[in-house]
């Protein structure tokens, strides 16, 4: 099997549109996700260091409101605090809507699929505050920018970004014998979890060769690796544990700490075969099947292996594998499902834009919970699941089609005759039951709906 | 099936015939599958925010106590009601008080999980439903109750369900779980019900999963076939969307839950939020506790004979401050209390190694202090109404845990 323009729009891209062309050849989809990133300049979604100035504002705020509680000017505070998270809730609605019509009016397909790939591999998200809606923000920033380089580059970005660090408790991780723990003695100590999550899940793999030890010495490197909110990123020597660490029998640092031995060790994971393996078979899992044949992702991690990592050369692999286009591929995620939706009924960037946050929840993002994808909120680091079955349950099945039937009214309001909108959605890959369910349908909500709502649709 | 191409007039007079044979499917109703292990049923309840456990089971015996958190006399109708001479419960609770007398309605009180010190929403629910020691070793990818039930034989991908719109990372794991959320509708024309059918034919994963998910449907109160148009359609799940925001699907979840687990459901679990009352803790609590209350009964009633087989426990991952503060809430604490309900328990008491409220008794001057980890409760639980091993409670369930002596929490 081989190139086909139809199934690369489908499994590597964001669909098939009414008014896009796909592109015409593997060497077409990387020419595009090399060049400028189009989408982003005209769909743009705040950049973390902007998102700063509201966390700045919000602890401004925090320190009034505690300073004398009770008092007119924390009951002020307590107020601003609320708007402050109201507004940044608001604002994250439009940066979903943003997302969506990237997704309808790309002709870079693969560069949204691969944000939200990266982005899931490097899952973080806030835990209090304004914080809990700076996950897009922090893809645009940390991940969307390096998807094309090498997976070092993107690991050391990810690692060092105050959202990951706060995510997985890196930022108060004190070395044990460190100046800080020397000093405070009290509520001061190492934390093993961002360490054990890089090499569990962002580099070697769960069942890569590390130990215990590894993970511990890795933390204790770890140590310094915080942030502050004026400033963003920081390493604080203050916190590292003197003397060198020892990780996968390679010997890192020393005094005083530095930051870039925190690098040097980040390059060596990211070189490593296991990690190569591991990426490469997420990847192949992702766009073509739960079950990828070996020959593809032995491919694959060759390349890896052989470019020292270098992200573009892995994808050219994949696109151009005969066993990346086998018929029958993975069930979308809702939010490829719904951005697929979107843009096969070409949804106006004007009407989303007019969308308030009310009505992005109401039509949207809510029905996306109910299928199983509560939007930038996976259950745990290790991200959304990519087995077909956790995604086709009852309830996501019931969800997907109610939603299929009911939404795309509102998306279109003049909805394209399903006969036509069978082609338009499906291409290729249209069968007779559907072109058949198409025609038969009493309504074009039922109709438009039902095609959605397909299995042929359903795939990617 | 034929497999002659379908025209539009064939498919409409075959339709009429499969719309009489679907109704009577026997697949398409819950009730075929088979038993899972046991008898007993266990329902847990998420309580989402940090409950007041001093607000709830008020401690009023306790001399510190009115100091704290200030008198409120029991003589009135809607006051608290008194449990025991030392504990009382929230006014909230009062229409429970019937259960508490036929000892079907209990409390633990003082215990918490091993989370300390942060007071974080997030990783305090994430530990709660791990059911790990600690969060620096990073977190367990499933929950507790699914590790509990990858020992035991027999299960369908019915024996437990997770219920309504929040993850319950509780109950995901390798184990089946199935979910649903009765609170949504599936509401369909008849046609598209039938051409559904059809479209998914194709796929046997999406065509089982369509099949039960029009069983589901139809089982939750509103029917899926539907003649509304797609406007009235559309209007009604946004109605659903808003109503689902606004709270007050709880009732829909309980009944739900209780018609699962009289037929082939061992386990369910669904949360409640509304608990993280900081300022203004009276409005709040009362209206999360008229909600537990109203689920607990609405459960009761829902579940006829299978009552006295079920045990109800609601946990939340930890409770508040003793003192109130200046907007008369509370704020993130350390110990709290566990509610249980159900046939099967051995209600009618507060259990607790209470270590009282005097400043020096409590946990860094300002919270509750543990006395207990509240897993060995669910922990002991569990040993009784399924027979789980105490070996797979402290190594596979609860990792680290030793659970000590029975509290003898079932009958």
């Amino acid at each position: 099997m081989s190139f086909d323009p139809d199934l690369a729009e489908i499994r590597f891209g964001c669909g098939l549109s009414p008014v896009l062309a796909p592109a015409k050849s593997t060497k077409a989809i990387l020419a595009a996700l090399s060049g400028p990133d189009d989408m982003a300049a005209r769909f743009p979604i705040e950049s973390f260091e902007t998102f700063q100035g509201r966390m700045l504002e919000r602890a401004r705020q925090s320190a009034i409101r505690r300073k004398d509680r009770g008092s007119p000017a924390s009951r002020a505070a307590t107020k601003a605090i609320r708007r402050l998270n109201q507004t940044a809730r608001i604002d994250a609605a439009g940066w979903f809507g943003q997302t969506l019509m990237r997704r309808t009016w790309t002709e870079d397909g693969f560069r949204e699929r691969l944000a939200h790939f990266w982005g899931d591999h490097f899952t973080a998200r806030g835990k209090t505050g304004v914080l809990r809606r700076a996950t897009s923000p922090y893809i645009e920033d940390a991940i969307r920018p390096h998807l094309t380089g090498r997976f070092e580059e993107l690991l050391i970005a990810a690692v060092k970004h105050p959202l990951f660090l706060h995510y997985l408790d890196q930022q108060n991780s004190v070395g044990p014998n460190s100046a800080v723990a020397t000093r405070r003695k009290k509520n001061t100590g190492l934390n093993e979890n961002l360490a054990r999550e890089v090499l569990e899940l962002h580099t070697l793999g769960v069942d890569g060769p590390y130990t215990q030890q590894d993970v511990r010495q890795l933390a204790e490197l770890f140590t310094g690796l915080t942030f502050q909110i004026r400033a963003g990123f920081k390493f604080n020597k203050h916190f590292a544990e003197p003397g060198a660490e020892t990780v996968l029998g390679k010997e890192y640092g020393g005094d005083p700490a530095r930051l870039r031995d925190v690098h040097a060790a980040l390059r060596d994971l990211a070189r490593h075969p296991a990690t190569a393996r591991h990426l490469c078979w997420k990847l192949a899992v992702h766009f073509v099947s739960d079950t990828p044949t070996e020959a593809l992702v032995v491919a694959m991690t060759r390349r890896y292996d052989d470019s020292r990592g270098d992200l573009m050369q892995v994808y050219e692999t994949l696109l151009n594998h005969p066993d990346a286009w086998v018929p029958a591929g993975n069930i979308k995620q809702p939010i490829d499902f719904v951005s697929s939706a979107c843009r096969a009924l070409a949804v106006a960037p004007e009407l989303i834009a007019g969308f308030d946050e009310r009505a992005l929840q109401l039509n949207i993002i809510q029905p996306m919970g109910l299928m199983g994808q509560i939007w930038e909120r996976p259950e745990g680091p290790d991200g959304w699941p990519e087995e077909d079955r956790q995604w086709v349950t009852p309830q996501g099945i019931a969800a997907r089609l109610q939603w299929a039937v009911a939404v795309p009214q509102v998306l279109r309001p003049d909805l394209p005759d399903p006969r036509d909108f069978v082609r338009t959605a499906l291409g290729t890959r249209s069968s007779a039951a559907t072109a058949f369910a198409a025609k038969a349908a009493e309504s074009r909500a039922d109709g438009i709906g039902l095609i959605l709502a397909s299995p042929a649709f359903q795939r990617q | 099936m034929s497999q002659r191409p379908l025209t539009r007039r064939a498919f409409l007079t075959r339709s009429a015939a499969l719309g009489c044979s679907a109704a009577a499917s026997p697949l398409l109703t819950p009730m075929t599958f088979a038993a899972a292990p046991g008898d007993n049923r266990l329902i847990v309840i998420i309580l989402r925010g940090g409950m007041d456990g001093i607000g709830v089971v008020r401690p009023y015996g306790d001399p510190a106590y009115r100091a704290l958190r200030g008198h409120h006399p029991m003589v009135s109708d809607t006051g608290p009601v008194d449990l025991d001479g030392f504990f009382a419960i929230h006014p909230a609770l009062r229409p429970l008080m019937p259960l508490w007398h036929a000892e079907q309605l209990g409390f633990v009180h003082a215990v918490s999980t091993p989370y300390r010190d942060k007071r974080s929403h997030f990783d305090g629910q994430d530990l709660l439903e791990a059911g790990t020691p600690d969060l620096a070793q990073g977190l367990a990818r499933d929950g507790w109750l699914n590790r509990m039930m990858t020992t035991m034989p027999g299960l369908t991908t019915r024996s437990a369900f997770a219920i309504g719109r929040d993850n319950m990372a509780v109950l995901s794991g390798s184990a089946p779980v199935s979910n649903w959320s009765p609170d949504s509708d599936l509401q369909l024309s008849p046609q598209a019900m039938l051409l559904a059918e059809m479209v998914m034919a194709e796929d046997p994963l999406f065509s089982a999963a369509l099949k039960e998910a029009y069983g589901l449907a139809g089982s939750d109160g509103d029917p899926v076939r539907s003649l509304a148009s797609e406007s009235e359609i559309l209007a009604e799940m946004q109605q659903n969307m808003l109503a689902a925001t606004r709270g007050g699907t709880e009732t829909k979840i309980a009944e739900f839950a209780a018609q699962q687990l009289r037929g082939a459901t061992r386990i369910a679990s669904f949360s409640l939020n509304g608990w993280d009352t900081h300022a203004q803790q009276y409005k709040g609590l009362n209206k999360a506790l008229g909600r537990l209350a109203q689920v607990i009964l609405e459960l009761k009633s829902g579940l006829g004979p299978v009552w006295d087989k079920t045990a109800i426990v609601a946990m939340t991952e930890f409770g508040r401050t003793v003192r109130l503060n200046g907007s008369n809430g509370t704020d993130h604490g350390t110990a709290g209390a566990m509610i249980m309900a159900g046939g099967a328990i051995r209600g009618g008491r507060v259990v607790t190694d209470w270590p009282g409220l005097e400043e020096s008794a409590l946990y860094k001057r300002r919270d509750l202090m543990p006395t207990r980890d509240v897993r060995a409760h669910a922990g002991w639980l569990m040993r009784e109404l399924f027979g789980t091993s105490v070996s797979d409670l402290e190594s596979i369930i609860f990792p680290g845990l030793e659970m000590g002596s029975n509290p003898h929490l079932v009958l």
